[in-house]
Order: C-alpha cells, then structure tokens, then sequence
C-alpha cells in the first residue's frame, strides 16, 4: 500500500517498464540456477544443498508462509492490505491446537481456518465498514490475538494433561506418505551426487517424500487461487474491487460484500498456516509458534506480484532458506556465498549489457567481497543463517520493487457512492 | 485562533472516551464469559495506584514507551509507517551497552557519546528502509520488518561471548558499563525505588516534537506530506527527501527509546531487555493522536495496566489472570482506532450539516430582501 504513496512502480516508461518475464524465459533463468547451484554444489561439496530431506524440509516450511501469502493475495486482490496476517496466524495455531487435541486433527485443521477467519471479520468490520487505516487495523489485531491466545491457554491448556500455560497438549498427527517407487528412485540418484542429475532428483524427491495430507491441500490451494480470481466471474469482481472499486459499483458489484469475502477468506487462509504449525508441522501449540510468519508470507506475496505462482515462488525460496537453519546451516550457508557470488557475477554483466556500467562496476565488487569472504572462511556465523530469510526478502524486493504492480486501490478507502 | 470551538473540542474528547469505555465493556465481556467477576479486576489494579512503589514503576515504564511512541508518530504524521521501531531501538541499546563497556571518558562526554551511539544506530538501521524506500522503491512496511528480524539475528551475534557478550548464569549480557555512562536517578528511598533520570529525556523529546511539527517549516512540510502528498509536492516539498529525513530522525528516536532503563537501571543488555516495545508503541501512538500529550496520557495507561496487572495473579480470595490487562491493551487500541474514526465521519456529518443549514439560512433571508425589494 505505501509502496505507492512516494514511488510509482510503473509510473515512468510505460512502453518498456510493461515488459513481463515470459514463461520461457523464466523456466530458463530456473534451469539456468539449477545448474549453478549443480556445480556450486561440487566445488564445495555441501551436497546438503540440494538434498531430499534438505528440500523436503524447505516444502514443510514453506507451506505456512504459502499459506500466509495466499490469505494476503485474496485479501490484497479485493484492495484490503492485511498485515494482521500474523494475528489471524496465532488464531489458527491456537484454535487449531485447542480442537485438534479434543476432537483429532482434522477437526483442529477446521477450527483453525474459523480462528483465523474470526480474526478477518475484525479486520474487515475495522477496514471496510470504519474505513480504519488497514495497517493500523492489523497491527491492532496482531496485538490483540496475541493476548486473546494467551489469556485462553491460561484456561484451557494449563489445566489440561501434559499442557502448561505456553503449551497445549500433543496432537495426533495426520500421518504422514511418500509416493511408493518414485520417492525411494530419487532418493537413490539424488544420493549418486551426479551433476544436475542428482539436485533435480533432490529437488523433486523432496516434493514426493514424507508428505504430509495437508502440505498436498496447500500445494493444491495455490493453483485453485489462481482458477478462482483469474477464471471466474466472482474472482473477476472480486480483483476488480481491488483495482478500482468505483468502476466495480457502477457495474452492480456490491463491493463491501466482495471485501468482506475476500478478507474473510484471507483469514482462512492464514489461519489454516496457522493450524499447519501446530498440527503438522509440531504437534503442540507453543506460545510465538509463528515467529513472524504471517509477515514474512506477505512479503513473499509481494516478491511474487500480487499473482499466486510468483507467491509459491517467494514462499519457496523462504523455505528453502528457512531449512537451512535446521541441516547444517553453517557450512551450507558457507556454500552459498559463492553461488551469491556467481549469480552476481552475472548480474553485473547484464547491468553492463543494459549499458548501465556504475551499478555494474558495484556489482563486481560486491561479488569480489563475497569471493573474498567465502575463500577466507570454513563457517558462516549461525545468526547469519538466521537472518538469511530476512537478507534475501531485502535483496530481492530492493532489486524487483520497481517491477512490481499492485492491484491500483489497495490500502486505499472506499465509500459507498464516492464517485458520484 | 478565533475562538474556543466547541464541536472541535467534542470530537476531539468523543473518540477517546468512547474507545475506553468500549474497551471496558468488552473486557468485561470477556471476563463474564470466563466465568469472572466482570468488575473486581479493575478495581484491584486501581487499588495498586496510591502505592508510591508503583507508581515509580508506571513512571519509569512511560518513558520508554513515550519516546518509542513519538519515534512511530513522526513517522505516523506523514503516513510513514515506520514497523521497525522494535529493531532500531533493540540494536541501538546493544552498540550502547557495548560501547559503554568499552570505552571509559569523563561522565560530561559519556553521557553525550551513548547519547550519539544510540541515535547514530537507531537512524543507521532505519534509514536502510527509508533509503530502500526512495531508491528502490521497496515498502518500508515490509523493509523494516524483515529489518526487525535482522536486528535480532545481530544482537545474536554481537552478545557471542567471543564477540562482545558476557556470561552472567544462565544469561548473556554485554558487560556492565562504566560507571561514568550511569545516568543517575532521583532516589526515593530503598522501599519506594528511583525514578529514572532520563525520565526527562522523554519529556524534552515531547517538546522538541511539538515545537518541530508545529512551528517550523519542516514540521509543516512533513504534515503536508502527511494530509495531501500531491499538495505537498505541488508548493516544492520534495517527496523523497521528506521520506529520508524523517525516517532517519524517527530512527534516532526509537533509538533512545531504551535509554532510560539501560543508563538508569540495568546498565548491560542482556536477553531480559523488554522486546515488542516498538509494537506496542504503535498502538500508543495511535491512542494518543500522534500529539505530544495525547501519547503522554496514554503511554501512562499502558505503563499503569503492565505494572497493575501483576498483581491480579496473587489477589485474594480469588486470582485473576494478568493477561486479561493484554487484552484489555488490544481491544484499546481497537476500540481506539473505530471510535475515532467514527466519530471523525460523524463530525464531518455535522460540520456539513450545520455549514448546510447557515447557507439555507443566509439564502432564505436573501430570497426575503429580494421579495422586499
């Protein structure tokens, strides 16, 4: 929303700043880290880089902060900015948690979406009926599901068996499959160590191995997103309340009800990650089980322009930064610089093909410090694995802001027969 | 200014009264469903009050959240949200700690050095996201987010103990700091406690606010920015500088905003430095209007339900929980953020109103001496 207050992503330039990556392009830039990535990979020898379990740990992460994003996409789509994400998140952990460990998991998975979506209604009672700031709104909601969970789990967990006051007790898992045959294939050529054959083995065992039922729902959830705003008549009036509401009403939408929707349907979302980390990904709620998930899905919906595959893009690669932390982040981290390096590299080449040479000529020393960093060190420090997430959310929103567009009245107030 | 304005006064008064006694409501609500007593609890925190012991703490409390509210107002004013008063102020009371511990002057030159680090650090990390903001285009929503995260990842490793951290028993801390970085306190006695004395740090920062909003042309610039951004740009306020300059000095704010409970009381950062102080500075600046007193007013508030509520968990015959004060926070800052809203349409409703009425008036009256003549 505030993106645009001061700069106007595509405000200079129509003709060339409209370019868009084509689908070729793009499965070329991917093929084109992949391989990268192969040879980082051998020179290194951190072959954790692109193992199964690596990759089946960055999908479990990623699911949540997927999950997080989708709820910002419907909301933001409809013109409503939700940061209060987060908030509706802690709902989805509690509720889920509270019903899951009474009822079973799939009850919990329900009452999880509810929570969150109980958090929306606030939202979008604050945002569309009061016309409230929608950033003001969600920081409010986030401070309130915080002390609204707590002071539950006072009353319900503390008294429960194997339950404190931060804690809830365990939860049955959902069960857990790999797909027979193909799971274990990858699993063996992904353990040969072949050049590019092993890290694409590694990347797709990694979708096929210790699944969980509901990390395939998420998975689903992404492209039906996309069939729902971009294929159907309500998905239609629903983004055109987001682009330009006047226009939507004097075609009889009724766009408080299409808001309402979607930002009700964004706390289901959000509350469903939510439900994911206490059922799925743990089997207990903990008090700050999210850790700032529902911010980091929202950035991920940015990084990904406001569409759902960019969002499953930028999700990903959380998660695959995210796993770091857990496998033998330090050394893998380490490994990482170099490809940094590389990918900079080749950055600054195509900055001075694009005849841009100062920024070229910053990009070579930049890549020149990271060479120097990687060849003088073992281990990275693991706070930097820690805040690898965070660094490449910067990194990457500082290089592909100016590409991005928002959906044109986000954030933005609206009244009933404002254009009149 | 032409005369005392009722309408204005009312609605001014309207939103916050409304919020409170919403935010009661509710609360109550909220205790009834438990299966509470609806109103004791309020009336055990307010039996704390006349304690002086207390009320040391609600002062003390206040102060750091005032100077981190009027860090987010700044900001606030010209539609700047600046997220990551959290990270800019925890950082920024860390390189102090650390400074402090390292480097020895007199007391005259101390005080004025941590004074600058904590500033300097505070601007530093925020003004990454302000120069993110108007190079790149990227929201400072988002920048200063993520910046929060990585602040706590420095601290992490700023407070390793082969970095700069100590090892005090199960805690990791930086090291005391020198005796002549100690800011002294007013003593009130061992049982009442001190009051910290950078207490008046908040109170000149207030001023300064007031004084630089109100009365000078930056101040105007910046409220312009904030009221009509393509007004502001049409009388010559460039836009990006505006952002730059304020995220900076917002930075520098935040950045102080741990200062009196670290050169005051605690004297090293340790892992029990309070964290969440910049969220909860959004929601009393927003309680406050993003006026100086307003947030003065508020910032007591909150000190007051974090110092009060404790004891709600060891009230006899029966025990509250002290939660029950965070939600009450939450449904203020809700409560808050409706109310005034509402009350800011229906103000407008009646303005329009009344104007509408004057003007029928003045045109029958028109119409009469046309009718005469």
């Amino acid at each position: 929303m505030s993106t645009a207050t001061i700069a106007k992503p595509q405000a200079k330039q129509p003709g060339r700043g409209g370019r868009r990556m084509s689908l070729p392009v793009l499965l070329l830039v991917i093929a084109g880290v992949l391989v990268l990535t192969s040879i980082v990979r051998l020179i290194t020898g951190a072959d954790g880089i692109t193992s199964v379990g690596q990759m089946s740990t960055a999908l479990q992460l990623a699911v949540p902060i997927g999950l997080a994003g989708l709820g910002g996409l419907w909301a933001e789509r409809a013109g409503v900015v939700n940061i209060g994400l987060e908030g509706m998140m802690i709902l989805g952990t509690w509720f889920g948690a509270w019903a899951g460990y009474q009822w079973g998991p799939w009850v919990g998975i329900a009452f999880g979406i509810i929570g969150g979506a109980l958090g929306a209604v606030l939202h979008a009672v604050a945002t569309v009926t009061f016309n409230v700031n929608h950033i003001v709104s969600g920081v409010a909601l986030n401070i309130l599901a915080l002390g609204v969970t707590r002071y539950l789990s006072k009353f319900t967990f503390a008294d429960a068996p194997q339950g404190s006051t931060k804690q809830s007790p365990p939860i049955d898992s959902l069960g857990e499959f790999s797909i027979p045959g193909l799971s274990d294939w990858l699993n063996t050529l992904n353990g040969k160590h072949w050049f590019l054959v092993s890290d694409i083995a590694g990347l797709l065992g990694g979708l096929v191995t210790d699944l969980s039922p509901l990390t395939v729902i998420a998975v689903a959830l992404v492209p039906l997103t996309w069939w729902v705003l971009w294929r159907t008549a309500f998905g239609l009036r629903l983004r055109s309340c987001g682009e330009n509401p006047v226009a939507a009403e004097s075609l009889g939408v009724n766009v408080y009800k299409y808001k309402y929707i979607a930002v009700i349907i964004s706390g289901g979302f959000a509350g469903l990650g939510g439900a994911f980390l206490s059922i799925v990904a743990s089997n207990v709620y903990l008090d700050g089980q999210t850790a700032g998930r529902g911010y980091i899905g929202l950035a991920a919906m940015i990084f990904g322009n406001w569409m759902p595959g960019g969002l499953a893009l930028g999700a990903g690669l959380f998660g695959y930064t995210d796993s770091l932390n857990l496998r033998g982040g330090t050394t893998n981290v380490h490994a990482l610089i170099l490809l940094v390096a590389i990918l900079l590299v080749f950055g600054a080449g195509y900055l001075a093909w694009r005849k841009k040479y100062v920024p070229a000529v910053v990009t070579v020393v930049v890549a020149a410090l990271m060479f120097l960093w990687y060849t003088s060190t073992n281990e990275v420090p693991r706070q930097l694995v820690t805040a690898t997430p965070y660094l490449v959310t910067l990194l990457v929103l500082s290089l592909s802001a100016q590409k991005l567009r928002m959906p044109k009245a986000d954030g933005l107030p609206y009244r009933k027969g404002q254009g009149k | 200014m032409k005369k005392f304005d009722k309408e204005r006064v009312l609605v001014a008064v309207a939103g916050p009264v409304i919020a409170i006694v919403l935010a009661i409501v509710l609360t109550s609500v909220v205790l009834l469903a438990s299966g509470k007593n609806p109103i004791e609890p309020y009336v055990l925190m307010l039996q704390q009050l006349p304690y002086s012991d207390i009320q040391v703490l609600i002062i003390n409390q206040a102060s750091l959240y005032y100077i981190a509210a009027i860090a987010v107002a700044l900001g606030f004013r010209m539609n700047l949200f600046n997220i990551g008063v959290d990270g800019q102020y925890r950082l920024a009371a860390v390189m102090t700690a650390v400074v402090g511990a390292h480097v020895a002057l007199p007391g005259v030159l101390q005080i004025p050095l941590l004074l600058i680090v904590a500033m300097a650090t505070g601007a530093f990390w925020a003004g990454i996201a302000g120069v993110l903001k108007v190079t790149r285009g990227v929201s400072e929503v988002v920048a200063t987010i993520m910046l929060n995260s990585i602040a706590t990842a420095v601290i992490g490793y700023v407070t390793l103990t082969d970095v700069w951290g100590v090892q005090v028993g199960d805690n990791v801390t930086t090291g005391v700091m020198k005796k002549s970085g100690w800011f002294p306190g007013i003593n009130l006695g061992s049982d009442v406690g001190e009051i910290y004395g950078l207490v008046f740090l908040a109170v000149v920062l207030g001023i300064g606010y007031w004084v630089v909003l109100n009365r000078t042309r930056f101040g105007f610039d910046l409220r312009a920015t904030g009221a009509s951004e393509t007004a502001a740009a049409a009388s010559g306020v460039d836009a990006k500088r505006m952002v730059l300059v304020s995220m900076l000095i917002s930075g520098a704010i935040a950045g102080l905003a741990g200062l009196p409970l670290l050169l005051g009381d605690t004297h090293t950062y340790s892992l029990s430095f309070p964290a969440g102080l910049g969220f909860t500075a959004i929601g009393i600046a927003l309680l406050g209007r993003n006026n100086p007193g307003g947030i003065a007013l508020a910032a007591l508030l909150w000190a007051f339900l974090d110092k009060a509520s404790p004891a709600l968990d060891y009230a006899t015959p029966v025990a509250y929980d002290k939660e029950i004060a965070t939600i009450m926070q939450g449904l203020i800052v809700f409560a808050v953020v409706i109310s005034y809203e509402a009350v800011r349409q229906w103000g407008l409703r009646r303005q329009q109103k009344r104007v509408g009425a004057e003007l029928a008036a003045a045109a029958a009256q028109n119409t009469k001496k046309e009718v005469a003549a």
